[in-house]
């Protein structure tokens, strides 16, 4: 099982427990995690299912290689922690 | 006759509420620190919603049952998966729209309890039938072929900014695309026509200045009580239709300048409407930096400029589309501005108070019912 945790800049608007979670690639290890916290799901993602533009995933410090179809591999006791580019004014 | 007030704002949604002597105060607020694209408050019950934009967290949609006691967030207008197949580019740019909601434009209250209709950038309208609970996206308009020449203005993509519900008939949903015309449906969005002979864009090539796709409204209103009668601020001016948006007549020569982005029409009487003008075209200041609102009430034939509690220095307020806004009853009218600025009005704009300097850039501007 990967390890699954998120900024605590997305706690002010939905809760996102950190949470150890089956799947082989960061798309399942996702929808695994989005089946039990279903408010999550569009706070990362778009409506295509794709990574929002200013929305960061990183598996073991290195930021993924597909945002589009969320393909790579992930495996067991990965690190995988969702960020956001802070950014406005 | 309204008391109370919501502002949506580039950081939060606050409630301004009338006092004692006539004085309107800040009194709730909700979101703070996040933007509040737009706001819509029920007529027949204490039902709130308001449209977040968390920039990197996209757009979400809470809902208040009780008035702004409490909160919850409730599903966004989202867009089906796009096939692979369909090619969706923006004609201004040549890149690919995001089927994908960027941004709540328009929320409008329907007739039928739980109805809601929303506009949202890039181009897509919405329907509810639950309050909000679930959204549809309207397929005929957005897969009418003519959306290919939707173009952004100010925004990357087009949306839909405007959305008019005849109070007599339901059915006829009218809507205000930026830039993409005037759009209306008699069937309650099944089937569409783009209307707006008359309108006239100046900036696109000259063969194309008259076409009605063409048109960047920058809203569009209606009198509820006459709904036939429609009052447009244009990029290029003022428009008035009397048949529901089929044909339009541009008003000229409106003091200091007919550029704005903000209409409000009186609910009862056709021939009053109120704008706030500014210098055109990418400027969009004051015109020599006097901040002031045009009201006609003759369908356009004069324009009154007024002033009366207005700023006497000079002032750099912006007011965007939906920040000005109209009670029920016709008589109060409130607007913010984007440096922060917001005035109420309870002589239907004959004087104005200012109710703060100090709020956040104001997005919109509505008074409960």
């Amino acid at each position: 099982m990967a390890r699954l945790s998120f900024t605590p800049n997305l706690s002010r608007h939905v809760s996102t427990p950190m949470a150890r979670i089956e799947g082989e690639t960061v798309k399942q290890v996702l929808d695994n995690y989005f089946h039990a916290n279903p408010k999550v799901r569009a706070y990362v993602l778009d409506d295509q299912g794709m990574v929002r533009h200013h929305v960061a995933i990183f598996l073991n410090q290195e930021m993924i290689l597909d945002r589009r179809q969320l393909s790579d591999r992930v495996n067991d006791n990965d690190e995988l922690f969702i960020m956001q580019a802070l950014s406005g004014g | 006759m309204s008391d109370r007030l919501l502002v949506g704002t580039r950081k939060g949604l606050f409630r301004i509420e009338r006092q004692k002597r006539n004085q309107w105060q800040i009194g709730q607020s909700w979101f703070l620190g996040d933007p509040v694209s737009m706001l819509v408050a029920q007529a027949w019950d204490q039902t709130i919603y308001a449209a977040l934009d968390l920039g990197h967290f996209g757009v979400k949609m809470h809902r208040s049952v009780d008035n702004g006691n409490s909160w919850s967030e409730t599903p966004t207008p989202a867009f089906p998966a796009k096939p692979e197949d369909v090619e969706d580019k923006d004609p201004m740019r040549g890149i690919d729209i995001p089927w994908s909601t960027e941004m709540v434009w328009s929320l409008e209250v329907g007739a039928r309890p739980g109805e809601l209709w929303c506009g949202v950038i890039p181009g897509g309208l919405f329907y509810s039938s639950n309050s909000g609970d679930s959204w549809t996206l309207n397929r005929p308009l957005w897969d009418d072929p003519r959306r290919k020449k939707w173009m952004g203005g100010g925004y990357d993509f087009a949306g839909i900014h405007s959305i008019l519900i005849n109070p007599r008939d339901p059915q006829h949903v009218t809507v205000g695309v930026s830039v993409g015309g005037v759009w209306t449906s008699k069937d309650a969005g099944q089937n569409w026509t783009l209307i707006g002979k008359g309108l006239r864009n100046v900036y696109m090539p000259p063969e194309q200045a008259d076409d009605p796709i063409s048109q960047d409204a920058h809203r569009i209103v209606h009198c509820p009580a006459q709904p036939q009668r429609l009052w447009m601020q244009h990029h290029n001016g003022i428009f008035r239709s009397d048949d529901g948006g089929e044909n339009w007549l541009e008003l000229q020569d409106v003091p200091p300048s007919s550029f704005g982005f903000a209409v409000a029409a009186h609910p009862t009487d056709p021939d009053t409407a109120w704008f706030v003008p500014a210098t055109r075209d990418e400027q969009r200041f004051p015109v020599n930096a006097r901040l002031v609102v045009t009201r006609t009430r003759d369908g356009g034939e004069h324009f009154e400029v007024l002033h009366e509690g207005l700023p006497e220095e000079p002032a750099y307020d912006l007011v965007y589309r939906h920040a000005l806004a109209i009670s029920d009853n016709g008589e109060r009218l409130a607007f913010g501005s984007t440096t922060g600025s917001l005035w109420i009005s309870e002589d239907q704009g004959d004087s104005w108070q200012v109710v703060s300097k100090h709020l956040p850039p104001v997005l919109c501007v509505r008074f409960e019912h």
